[in-house]
């Protein structure tokens, strides 16, 4: 019995190996996520790493870097451009971030009102959103040509100024053109997103507040707001994210110009880097944006932890 | 009927139309306004012969007078614009099938076979999602000029994955959610296989959700810019924002009416494809956000 037992308990053993693993969850898993985990890891990890590492190296285009430490830091940190850069970054990101809340929560409660063709409108709403960036900035562009600008024509039409507005000449107009250039494009993501939360409140809230005699106001401070807030936090952390490494508004409708008045910190890094050929020091930039992106993650990831907590949610 | 379809409360009802007006349509209609200017503009740009485009004493600019064609011929017949279209539609086609088959996996594995440390390899493509391509693009010139890539579509073919993996894999995450389980202990009590189950049960019932993820995925890479602008060098391999913003600008030269039809020509094929999958995309933008 023994003996001929053995061959056959060989085979069991062998055949149960391959179907083993081909119902072991973690074996079928690791097959599962080749594809996704190869090429985060190959175009997503190690660039990240590589990033850090260029940041640290005197890298040209084309040569190969050797490790300097933190001196591109020290001369970044004695740089005025760079400086300059930084403050028009964070400019750029707290007016722009700031009217598209604003912006974006009043078309909200619009859009969330009794309307006509309400779907066709949400739509329409959206279009700047989809739209590819670098085209509709062409459209701004022109809008605000130093010669052909329509706004300027439509102002000194109504008599409100004399001469044509110089939008992108001078250091503080083109700041506030590309802000509202951003808006534009923003505040589409930031309504469709709370009018998507706003419609997950019940209504029997509402009623509730009603009857008990709030006003408008008091309903929107206390039942709106507060229901809204944790979908608001992520919100407004994607769309922060989005305008603080703003690369492509800039690059199109000014390049960073005048007089770099409107260089972000991507927008030089990229011509320190691949204009200029000075990729550690270009990469040094970037990183000089990691720890305002890691802040506001971490703003992000607080956010969604107060919101299960609000609504008793678990883990 | 008036109270269960809409979200508006109480006595809104009774509000009369005046009051309503002044309240809602009028600031939406400024809003609307200045949202879809740009886009009138662009229009109207696109037709407008250049003696009109540049008098604006003569002309009015609001209008045109003589509609053209000429910006169009001249972008389509006179520039590598049909190249770049070409380029966007196949980087964009290859680049997000291949990120739905990825994500596909990724998140059938994550979310249904549920293998050792699933839910920390979730987070960590969660958090890949919020890597900026602004702070990558520079490492990874340096690895695409290694790899050979350089000034091909391949470049951007692997590189767009980066960013519509982590996004697709965390929508389908939520989706394969809400498929009941028992279904596929179903399937497995009936012998069969994990691949039979993905293929049969889990993606048929998620459709809707692969269909968002690839509409959403999709035009985010024909909005590409950054990458598309690093790793490509010759005019023939560029995208159309790219090439847009690179092939039509001479020195102090712009071309003006070929740079408007290059914006309008290159927005209308996504605003297409958005206006028939408008609920599709509005759910993945908005799933992505509230999971």
């Amino acid at each position: 019995m023994a003996v001929m037992a053995e061959p056959v308990a060989a085979q069991v053993k062998r055949s149960s190996l391959w179907s083993r693993a081909f119902e072991s969850r973690n074996f079928l898993g690791a097959m599962f996520m080749v594809p996704a985990i190869a090429i985060l890891i190959l175009f997503l990890a190690y660039p990240l790493l590589l990033g850090l590492w260029l940041g640290m190296t005197d890298t040209k285009i084309g040569g190969v870097g050797r490790y300097i430490g933190f001196a591109n830091f020290v001369s970044l940190a004695k740089d005025s451009v760079f400086w300059l850069s930084v403050f028009n970054t964070i400019f750029y990101t707290v007016a722009a971030s700031v009217v598209k809340f604003a912006i974006g929560l009043y078309l909200a409660l619009l859009l969330n009102e009794r309307l006509p063709f309400k779907s066709m409108i949400r739509a329409i709403v959206l279009l700047p959103f989809v739209v590819p960036t670098v085209l509709s900035a062409i459209a701004f562009w022109w809008i605000y040509d130093s010669q052909f600008s329509i706004i300027s024509w439509v102002l000194i039409k109504a008599g409100l100024i004399t001469h044509y507005i110089d939008f992108l000449g001078d250091p503080w107009n083109a700041r506030w053109s590309v802000v509202v250039a951003n808006i534009w494009r923003g505040v589409p993501f930031v309504a469709i997103t709370l009018l998507a939360g706003l419609q997950t409140i019940s209504p029997s809230l509402y009623e509730a507040a009603n009857l008990d005699g709030a006003t408008n106001l008091q309903r929107f401070r206390h039942i709106t707001l507060p229901m809204l807030s944790p979908i608001i936090a992520v919100v407004m952390t994607f769309s922060v994210l989005m305008t603080f490494t703003d690369f492509q508004l800039i690059y199109t409708i000014t390049r960073g110009g005048p007089i770099n008045a409107t260089h972000l910190m991507a927008t030089l890094s990229f011509q320190r880097a691949i204009t200029g050929g000075n990729l550690g020091e270009g990469a040094a930039i970037s990183n000089a944006m990691i720890p305002f992106l890691v802040a506001a993650i971490l703003l992000s990831f607080f956010g969604l932890q107060r919101s299960r907590w609000q609504q008793g949610g678990r883990d | 009927m008036s109270t269960a379809d809409d979200q508006s409360v109480g006595m809104d009802y009774l509000e009369s139309f005046p009051r309503k007006f002044l309240r809602v349509y009028l600031p939406l209609g400024l809003i609307m306004v200045f949202l879809l200017f740009p886009f009138y503009w662009m229009t109207v740009a696109t037709f407008k012969p250049d003696a009109e485009m540049y008098d604006y004493e003569k002309y009015n600019p609001f209008w045109i007078l003589h509609p053209t064609f000429e910006h169009i011929t001249k972008l389509f017949f006179e520039t590598d614009y049909p190249l770049w279209m070409w380029n966007t539609i196949i980087v964009s086609v290859s680049s997000t099938f291949i990120s739905l088959f990825a994500s596909v996996c990724a998140a059938y594995a994550i979310e249904r076979l549920r293998y050792k440390g699933s839910r920390y390899v979730g987070l960590a493509i969660f958090l890949g999602y919020l890597v900026p391509p602004s702070i990558l693009f520079i490492p990874l010139a340096a690895i695409v000029f290694q790899l050979g890539l350089f000034d091909g579509n391949l470049a951007l073919i692997l590189t767009y994955p980066t960013f519509l993996i982590p996004f697709c894999t965390w929508l389908l995450m939520g989706y394969f959610r809400t498929i009941p389980y028992e279904l596929e202990e179903c399937a497995l009590i009936d012998g069969a296989t994990r691949l039979q189950i993905l293929t049969k049960i889990t993606l048929p019932l998620s459709l809707p959700g692969v269909i968002s993820a690839g509409i959403f995925a999709f035009t985010l890479s024909w909005n590409e810019f950054i990458y598309a602008l690093t790793f490509i060098s010759s005019s023939e391999n560029k995208t159309i924002p790219v090439g847009a913003i690179t092939e039509l600008v001479n020195g102090d030269v712009y071309h003006w009416g070929a740079l408007m039809a290059a914006a309008l020509t290159g927005s209308v094929p996504v605003v297409i494809l958005y206006s028939f999958f408008v609920e599709y995309y509005v759910s993945a933008m908005t799933g992505a956000v509230k999971e």
